[in-house]
């Protein structure tokens, strides 16, 4: 079974504050091993680390130290290894308006990748950008082949850049924070497309966010960070339910839980009572 | 379709309980607002609806659905090219007189906002003035609305506003970059507060802080609610966390309101399938959950 693993990964930026100069560890020491089929979910507040854990995976930032590891093998920095590498491992962008070029059709975006990457070409093309389109259920495909990011809601775009993450045959997909741009009602059935494509494709997903719901939901383990570190890391039912670090405890207690309605109003309540 | 034709928002009959034993101090009647671009844009249609005091009610709703401008228009703070078409805005003071807000012209406009109805915006963040120190924008507010008071009398109200939101006075001197993101919402909340309005409305005030912060600047706005009985209206897309702190709750689609009830009742019998469908869009964090990536995809 492939594997996609990171051991003690460090990543270090150097800041400069007027004439000061120092180091930030933004990352101290994560390791996890995400398997094909699998979901892992990172999770951490704002500063934590985790869209950098998911950079320097997606090989857009280079780890201070530590090793990356695609089945069993440390992974090629440059060149030949580097572009095998991206064969198989993509990264799916937060931020879908952003991430598509307003003057290029869909069709454009995911046969850059199947061009690129060797996967199809000549007349071969546009059929694989339909069944592209059609793996990430936007049919008829030919219609959203012509469309340009700008005709398309949020989910609909987001689709699109999960389907150019698949475009040159990714077995792993990186996920930063994939659902946070969108509008609430939309953003299941994003996930439900990531959850669907890795049951059925054997896809291994490493899904960033803050929000512990859905990454408890549509992952079968959680690496909870804070600060660089890791403070947790389980499978997600016990995390969630029987979390042991007092920071994974405080994540919980803070998030909204619709089952709690009027909780935040009595507590404060009963408190101002008891003085 | 006109707005005067449609049935009106859905309610149950706890809600028409719960609200008979209230008293409002903001009522808006049948309010339309228009983008006046081509094709204009109906953003608000026909909203009827009640803030009594002390309440905090909810206004949840995703983007485009008119939640912003319907606030912006209750406090006449439309921009061109948004119009208000029709409609009431009514404000009942807590001396029992009545002003008629969209009447509300130049100088008494101006001593009303913010007096009476203030304001914490969106993206809040970034709304301090970064050339200015946070006590030069407190003060603005007492200069220009409470010109009898001394210098002295301005600088402790400042300092007093602060630590009501649980900032250190020596802040006063710091400019917005020098503070967290919490700090600046609380910044921004006591500017709201400088005047103690009898109604705030906050739209999406916690939207870009993390969870363990923004609760933190709830738990302080529930505290200060309690304490100096302000209405708030509080506009979010995040209904779990509306349904934890607001009284009451209306859900904004498509410029209408569709659904307003209490907090309780929409949660347990949610009526309008809007409702029921952004609901269901957050999973529960301790229950159950099953996947669907049949129809609605694609979406």
């Amino acid at each position: 079974m492939s594997t996609l693993e990171v051991r003690n990964l460090v990543k270090e930026f150097k800041v400069r504050d007027g004439l000061r100069r120092s180091t930030l560890r933004a990352v101290n020491d994560v390791s996890f091993t995400l398997s094909a089929g699998r979901t892992v979910a990172v999770v951490g507040e704002s500063g934590s680390g985790k869209s950098t854990v998911a950079r320097m995976i997606a090989q857009l930032e280079t780890p201070t130290s530590g090793e990356i590891l695609l089945d069993d093998a440390a992974i090629g920095r440059r060149g030949r290894a580097l572009a095998d590498y991206r064969h198989q491992v993509q990264m799916v962008f937060q931020d879908p308006f952003a991430s598509l070029n307003p003057y290029h059709s869909v069709e454009h975006h995911l046969a850059r990748p199947l061009k690129l990457h060797g996967v199809a070409r000549g007349k071969d093309v546009l059929p694989a950008v339909y069944g592209l389109l059609e793996r990430v259920n936007l049919t008829p495909a030919p219609v959203f082949a012509e469309k340009r990011p700008h005709e398309m809601s949020g989910g609909q775009r987001q689709r699109i850049a999960i389907a150019r993450a698949l475009a040159p045959g990714a077995r792993f997909l990186v996920a930063d924070e994939p659902v946070s741009m969108l509008d609430v009602s939309i953003r299941l059935g994003v996930l439900n497309l990531l959850a669907r494509l890795q049951r059925e494709e054997n896809l291994g997903v490493l899904y960033i966010t803050h929000d512990l719901a859905t990454a408890r939901h549509f992952s079968d383990e959680i690496v909870v960070m804070y600060r660089g570190d890791v403070v947790e890391q389980g499978p997600s039912d016990e995390v969630i339910l029987d979390p042991q670090h007092d920071y994974t405890k405080t994540l919980l207690a803070a998030a909204p839980e619709p089952s709690r309605h009027g909780r935040l109003r009595d507590e404060v309540r009963a408190e101002l009572a008891a003085g | 379709m006109t707005a005067t034709t449609t049935a009106g928002p859905l309610s149950s009959a706890a809600h028409a309980e719960h609200v008979a034993r209230l008293t409002p101090v903001l009522t808006a009647h049948d309010v339309s607002i228009e983008y006046e671009v081509d094709p204009p844009v109906r953003a608000v249609q026909g909203v009827s609806l009640t803030l009594h005091r002390g309440e905090i009610l909810g206004l949840a709703g995703e983007s485009g659905c008119g939640k912003s401008t319907l606030a912006y228009g209750l406090n006449r703070l439309l921009k061109d090219p948004a119009v208000l078409r029709s409609g009431e805005v009514t404000f009942h003071d807590a001396d029992g007189t009545d002003t008629d807000v969209v009447a509300l012209d130049g100088d008494a406009l101006r001593a009303f906002r913010w007096d009476k109805v203030s304001m914490v915006f969106q993206g809040a963040m970034n709304s301090l003035n970064p050339v200015l120190s946070v006590r030069a924008q407190l003060e603005d507010v007492l200069t220009t609305h409470r010109p009898g008071l001394s210098r002295t009398e301005r600088g402790e109200r400042c300092a007093e506003l602060l630590e009501m939101v649980g900032v250190d006075p020596v802040r006063l001197d710091s400019f917005a970059h020098e503070l967290s993101g919490g700090m600046r919402q609380r910044v921004m909340i006591a500017m709201a507060m400088a005047l103690e309005p009898q109604v705030m409305i906050m739209d999406e005030p916690t939207t870009a802080l993390d969870v363990v912060v923004q609760r933190d600047i709830l738990r302080e706005i529930m505290r200060l609610r309690e304490r100096f009985d302000f209405a708030v209206v509080f506009i979010t897309h995040d209904l779990p966390l509306l349904l934890e702190i607001a009284d009451r709750i209306a859900v904004m689609r498509a410029g209408e309101i569709v659904e307003l009830d209490t907090a309780e009742q929409l949660y347990a019998a949610a009526q309008h399938e809007y409702t029921q469908t952004l609901l269901s869009s957050f999973p529960s964090l301790l229950g159950d959950f099953s996947y669907d990536d049949g129809e609605g995809a694609g979406r």
